[in-house]
């Protein structure tokens, strides 16, 4: 078996005696799509922060391409490959869309902290953004502030920044959470055209869009992973029935 | 797919172009070039401005751009008037060197607070960058036997600049010596705010989180900016002493932690000109106040900066911004 892009093993957090991760051994395959299910609480965007490093793990291995990343601080994780969306918008709200991208690859250019005889490189940066924005169809904003756009277009900034990452690995943190129907589909579509040499982790509630997109889906309850298989083997395993798929009616 | 029409400058081209100087931005120069004309009997209070302007656009560049909020921006002011204090009273006339010497030193005190205090986050900063003041304030209080004390510190002597302008009783030297260090200083601060590394400054005061995500080194930069702000307001204090040729322990305390910012806040923090309008407008107001009603004028100045931060978040320059906004919609 080929070396997977992301690996955990017996991954576990604990807040005292709340234990929101649970040993968990996962495997992202290089340019899977993956998803991440679970019911509310199921410990799944905790999951994403310890991979990130903005939690700390209580114990086990994080291992990024076969190297172990679960010592290393949240940038050094980014620079080696690890480009993260969150479920709650998190962007530079005052500045404009064509500016959070470039501040994005600014950073991975390795450009973000010159400040002498840097203006060909920023342009460079700039160029590259733009082109980003032409590629996910926002360029008609791109010096619009965020804070002005639709959340539905201020979702599709959220991937944005990330690309602008060039990750090896993404996981996405309910990229449509919050969305209206018709501008889901968007971000769906987005999703769907990803660079396929990417390996997607996507968190998600909504089972129709689960099934779509992802080849794998693992099922997170209490903080350890329930069952993991195809999207057929999901849907008709009993157990997730009970915890999960039969909860969606309540949405 | 996006076809946009031919010769429309692109959206990159707006990004960048955002560093070229506007001609509004020559308006402080010339109306300190004004002065100097205009008034030759106010220059001391003018040389003040000045220096108390370079102090203002420091605290912008870590309170305005990186969106550190600090009480404790005096402690290198005192650092820099200090050092080029006891070396011009201890046999260091030259006043450039001695400048310099001062912006290094609180420059060293500004990596080296900042590397420990900017782990820290909101109420604890703010209370460990007033610590820090507390301390340096003391410990230039106890050394009496090289600052001072309390008494202040005494018997400078600040040779002529570059060896042929001497420092006159009417202050002509010492103004055009502050206006040349603040252009000097605003035109690095300038470049800084507009380059990569400014606007990942600005990253930081929007969404530190976000910052973390993309992969910027967010502690470091911050000392970083935190350092060059302390080396400028360093120098600063430098002039202060330079110009005045005397130290007192008033340079190093709470209260004018408290003083700048509120120029600051004032003319408008993170615009880099909010130094420039809030710093003149405090003094002017202070001393026109402070002749007109000598007893209450500190009341006066508080009730300014009420309305201020009530009504006006953006200060003078907020104003100003808002209204030519207005202009422009109605003349549409």
């Amino acid at each position: 078996m080929s070396r997977p892009a992301l690996e955990t093993r017996e991954l576990n957090k604990s807040f005292g005696a709340l234990a929101v991760a649970n040993n968990i051994d996962f495997r992202l395959e290089v340019g899977a799509r993956h998803a991440l299910i679970g019911p509310n609480g199921a410990g799944k965007t905790t999951f994403i922060n310890l991979i990130t490093g903005r939690l700390q793990p209580s114990s086990g291995r994080i291992l990024l391409a076969g190297e172990d990343i679960a010592g290393l601080s949240q940038e050094a994780r980014v620079k080696r490959g690890l480009g993260r969306t969150f479920q709650i918008n998190t962007l530079f709200r005052g500045l404009s869309v064509l500016e959070n991208v470039t501040l994005a690859i600014a950073e991975r250019q390795g450009v973000a902290g010159g400040i002498f005889r840097v203006a060909g490189a920023y342009r460079r940066v700039a160029e590259e953004a733009y082109a980003l924005l032409e590629r996910l169809r926002i360029a008609e904003d791109a010096l619009k502030p965020v804070r002005e756009l639709p959340y539905g277009r201020q979702r599709l900034v959220e991937i944005a920044i990330a690309l602008g990452l060039k990750p090896k690995v993404l996981l996405l943190d309910e990229p449509a959470a919050g969305v209206p129907t018709p501008e889901s589909a968007i971000i769906l579509d987005l999703v769907e055209r990803l660079p396929a040499e990417i390996a997607v982790l996507i968190i998600e509630h909504d089972m129709d869009l689960v099934f779509r997109l992802a080849q794998r889906i693992t099922v997170l309850v209490q903080g350890g992973v329930l069952v993991e298989g195809t999207p057929a083997e999901i849907a008709a395993d009993a157990r997730v029935r009970e915890v999960y798929l039969g909860e969606r009616r309540h949405d | 797919m996006a076809t946009s029409p031919p010769k429309v400058p692109s959206p990159v081209d707006i990004l960048l172009r955002r560093r070229r100087l506007r001609p509004i931005e020559t308006l402080p120069w010339a109306i300190a070039v004004a002065v100097y004309f205009a008034f030759p009997t106010y220059l001391p209070l003018g040389t003040e401005i000045l220096i108390m302007v370079l102090f203002a656009l420091s605290l912008d560049l870590i309170l305005g751009y990186a969106g550190i909020v600090t009480l404790g921006h005096a402690a290198f002011f005192g650092v820099g008037a200090y050092t080029a204090g006891i070396l011009a009273a201890n046999g260091w006339s030259e006043p450039t060197s001695g400048l310099v010497a001062a912006g290094l030193m609180a420059g060293i005190v500004g990596v080296v607070s900042g590397f420990i205090i900017l782990r820290t986050h909101g109420v604890t900063l703010l209370m460990l960058t007033l610590a820090v003041v507390f301390m340096l304030h003391e410990a230039a209080n106890k050394a009496g036997f090289i600052t001072g004390g309390a008494d202040g510190l005494q018997g400078m002597v600040v040779d002529p600049l570059f060896g042929a302008f001497r420092f006159d009783m009417f202050g002509r030297t010492a103004y055009l010596y502050a206006l040349a260090v603040l252009f000097l200083a605003w035109l690095f601060a300038r470049l800084l705010v507009h380059s990569p590394f400014g606007r990942s400054l600005t990253g930081i005061r929007e969404n530190v989180t976000r910052m973390h995500a993309i992969g910027s080194p967010v502690h470091r930069r911050l000392v970083a900016i935190y350092a060059i702000s302390a080396v400028l307001a360093g120098i600063a204090g430098g002039l202060l002493a330079q110009t005045t040729q005397a130290v007192a322990l008033t340079v190093v305390t709470f209260e004018r932690s408290g003083g700048i910012l509120v120029m600051l806040i004032l003319g408008g923090a993170g615009r880099l000109y909010g130094a420039f309008v809030g710093a003149p407008a405090f003094m002017l107001a202070q001393d026109t106040l402070a002749k007109s009603d000598p007893v209450y004028w500190l009341f006066w100045i508080g009730l300014m900066l009420v309305l201020v931060v009530m009504f006006a978040r953006g200060g003078i320059l907020g104003l100003v911004d808002a209204a030519l906004h207005l202009a422009r919609r109605l003349r549409r």
